[in-house]
C-alpha cells in the first residue's frame, strides 16, 4: 500500500491532535507515515505516532528547519514525495500548513485542496465553502494530492502501527533560509486549548458589552475546557484580541460544539464556524440571524443565562 | 522602492455566492464584484511604507475587465499605478495557476517588495503569498501584523498560534497581512478623482510570457467534480428563558453528551 505522508504538527515536542486526526484519516487511505520537522522528537512523540497508526516515522529534526518561515518544512516534504512517491500528503488546514501546503504544490507541480472537512475515496475531498453555502467534491487532477484538513474533521481513533524510524537529511537551499526566524514571543493564554483545535468554542460578540464582561464567557468556557472566541464586532471593540477572532476574516473553527453569545451571525462571523457540529446560541433578540443555524438556542440576556449555565454544568460534573 | 500590492475583487460577502453549473467555477456576474477586503490592509500598508521609505506602488490584479473597479478603489486610497493582468485564457485558474501568472507578470513589471491580504474572502485558500514567493524565489513574510523596514533589512512580526515570530529578510520580498496590522484609509474625494488619471495598464497572458497550458480551467490541478448548495440545517430548538435558560441550555448539552 502507498504511504500517506502526514506532516506532523507539534508543540513542546506533544504531538497535536490534529495530528492524531490526520493519521486516522490516513488508515483508510493508505499507509501513514508521519513527517517529523524540528527538534523535540522523542520516545513521547514516538508512543504517541504509533498509537494513532503511523507506519514509519520520518524524523528531520535539525533546528535549520524550524527556525525560517514555511520553506524549509516544504522542501522536506518535496524531497520525500520525490524519494517515496506517496499515494498523498496531508497537513493540517491552519494558516501555516495551508503555506506549507502551497510550496510544495509549486515544488512538485502537483495539486492541493485546501480546508477538506473530510476524504473518502479516490482522494476525493469534501470542502464547504461561501460560509457554508456550498459543499463541494474536489480532487487533485495532475501530481501527488496535497490535501490540507481542517482540524476536527475526524475523530482520533487509536490503532496500532509501527512508527519505523527513519532519519532524513535535508540540505537546504539558499532560498529556503531566506526569511529567518530571529525570535518567537508566546503570549499567556493560560490552560485553555487552541482556538482551532479545540473540541469546543465559546465565543462572545457585540452582546457582550465590554472587555472586562469577557470573564463570564471565559467562565462558561473554562467550565467546559474550551477555547474563547469572539466575534469581529467583539475585537474591533477592542473587547478581544484580534488572534481570538472568529469569521472571514479571522480563524476558521469547527469543533463539535459551538457556543455562540451575543453574536448576531453575520456572514463574517458565520464563514468562521459554520461547519460547527453543533451550535449553541444565546441572543436577545429573536430575530438574530444566528438562531438560523442554531441546534439549540436560548432567547434571553447573556448576562443571566451564561453564568447559570456555568454554575449548572460545575453542579452537573 | 517598488512596492507591489497585489489586489483582488471578490464577490461581495453580503451577496448570494454560486459556482457556475457549466464549469464550476466562481459564478462573477452572479454578485457585485468587491475589493477583497484584507487586500484593503495591503494597500494601506503599501501606501504607509511609501510614505516612510519613498518609492511607487503599483497596483496589481488578475481578473476580468470589471475588476478595473477594484484597481480605482486602490489608486484612490493612494496607489500610483496599476497593472491589470486580464486575459480569458485566464479564467477558472487555481491557485498553481494563479500564483504562476501572477510571478511572471510580477518578473516583467519589478519589484522590490510586494505586499497581499494574507487570503481572500471567496476562494480563501491563503496560500498565494507563499505561492508567490516560492516561484519568485523571494523571503516569506506572511501573517504579518507588524512591517518595518531599516538597515537593508525587512522585519515583521508574524501571527502563530503561541503569539508571533519575529521574521527578518532582505529585500526583495513577499509579505502578507493580516487584519488589524492598520486602519486601511478611505479614498478621499481628491483621490477619487485623482485615480481616474492615473496609468492603468493592461497586460494579456502573451505580455507577461504567460503559458497558456498553465492557465485556466481546463488546465488546472485540481477540479471541483460535483457541488450542491449545503442544505439548510435542521431546524433547531429555540426557547425564550424564563429565568432558567442556562439550566435548559445545560439539558441540551448533557443530551448531546457535553456534560
Amino acid at each position: 500500500m502507498a504511504e500517506i505522508l502526514v506532516l506532523v504538527e507539534h508543540v513542546d515536542g506533544d504531538v497535536k491532535k490534529v495530528t492524531l486526526e490526520l493519521l486516522t484519516l490516513a488508515r483508510l487511505l493508505g499507509e501513514p507515515a508521519a513527517v517529523w520537522a524540528g527538534p523535540g522528537y522523542s520516545d513521547i512523540a514516538k508512543g504517541k505516532l504509533a498509537e494513532f497508526g503511523a507506519e514509519k516515522v520520518y524524523v528531520a529534526d535539525s533546528a535549520d528547519i524550524v527556525d525560517h518561515v514555511v520553506a524549509p518544512k516544504a522542501e522536506l516534504l518535496a524531497s520525500l514525495v520525490a524519494s517515496r512517491a506517496p499515494a498523498a500528503v496531508l497537513v493540517a488546514s491552519t494558516a501555516e500548513g495551508k503555506e506549507v501546503a502551497g510550496r510544495l504544490a509549486v515544488k512538485t507541480d502537483s495539486g492541493v485542496i485546501t480546508d477538506a472537512v473530510g476524504v473518502g475515496e479516490g482522494l476525493v475531498a469534501d470542502q464547504s465553502i461561501f460560509g457554508g453555502g456550498v459543499n463541494v467534491h474536489s480532487r487533485v487532477a495532475k501530481g501527488t494530492p496535497i490535501i490540507a484538513v481542517r482540524p476536527n474533521s475526524t475523530a482520533p481513533v487509536p490503532a496500532t502501527g509501527a512508527a519505523a524510524e527513519e532519519k532524513v537529511d535535508v540540505e537546504l537551499s539558499d532560498s529556503a533560509r531566506a526569511a529567518k526566524i530571529v525570535e518567537r514571543v508566546k503570549q499567556e493564554k493560560g490552560a485553555r486549548p487552541e482556538l482551532t483545535e479545540a473540541a469546543i468554542v465559546v465565543s462572545g460578540g457585540r452582546g457582550v458589552g465590554s472587555g472586562e464582561n469577557f470573564a463570564i464567557i471565559e467562565k462558561l468556557a473554562d467550565s467546559l475546557g474550551a477555547a474563547v472566541g469572539a466575534s469581529r464586532a467583539a475585537t474591533d471593540a477592542g473587547w478581544y484580541p484580534h488572534a481570538f477572532q472568529v469569521g472571514q476574516t479571522g480563524k476558521t473553527v469547527s469543533p463539535q460544539l459551538y457556543i455562540a453569545a451575543g453574536i448576531s451571525g453575520a456572514i463574517q462571523h458565520r464563514a468562521g464556524m459554520q461547519t460547527s457540529k453543533t451550535i449553541v446560541v444565546i441572543n436577545k433578540d429573536p430575530e438574530a440571524p444566528i438562531f438560523e443555524i442554531a441546534d439549540f438556542g436560548i432567547v434571553g440576556d447573556l448576562n443571566q443565562v451564561v453564568p447559570q449555565l456555568t454554575a449548572e454544568i460545575a453542579k452537573r460534573k | 522602492m517598488n512596492i507591489v500590492v497585489c489586489v483582488k475583487q471578490v464577490p461581495d460577502t453580503a451577496t448570494e455566492r454560486k459556482l457556475r453549473s457549466d464549469d464550476k467555477t466562481l459564478d462573477r456576474d452572479a454578485a457585485d464584484g468587491v475589493i477583497n477586503e484584507l487586500c484593503e490592509y495591503a494597500v494601506e500598508e503599501a501606501l504607509r511604507l511609501k510614505e516612510a521609505h519613498g518609492g511607487e506602488v503599483t497596483v496589481l490584479t488578475m481578473g476580468p475587465d470589471k475588476a478595473t473597479d477594484t484597481i480605482r478603489k486602490a489608486l484612490a486610497m493612494g496607489a500610483d499605478k496599476a497593472v491589470h493582468l486580464v486575459d480569458p485564457a485566464l479564467h477558472g485558474s487555481d491557485a498553481l495557476s494563479t500564483s504562476y501568472a501572477m510571478a511572471q507578470t510580477l518578473k516583467k513589471i519589478g519589484f522590490d517588495l510586494v505586499i497581499l491580504g494574507s487570503e481572500s474572502t471567496d476562494a480563501r485558500t491563503g496560500m498565494l503569498a507563499a505561492m508567490l514567493a516560492e516561484r519568485l524565489g523571494a523571503p516569506q513574510l506572511t501573517l504579518a501584523n507588524k512591517v518595518e523596514i531599516g538597515d537593508g533589512a525587512i522585519r515583521v512580526q508574524r501571527v502563530t498560534d503561541y503569539g508571533f515570530d519575529k521574521v527578518e529578510a532582505s529585500l526583495p520580498a513577499v509579505v502578507s497581512v493580516v487584519e488589524k496590522i492598520n486602519e486601511p484609509r478611505y479614498p478621499s474625494f481628491k483621490g477619487i478623482m485623482a485615480a481616474k488619471k492615473k496609468p492603468v495598464q493592461t497586460f494579456g497572458i502573451a505580455d507577461a510570457e504567460i503559458d497558456a497550458a498553465q492557465v485556466g480551467v481546463a488546465n488546472a490541478w485540481s477540479e471541483v467534480t460535483d457541488f450542491a448548495v449545503a442544505p439548510p440545517r435542521a431546524a433547531g430548538t429555540v426557547v425564550k428563558d424564563e429565568g432558567d435558560g442556562g439550566v435548559k441550555a445545560a439539558d441540551f448539552l448533557a443530551s448531546k453528551k457535553f456534560i
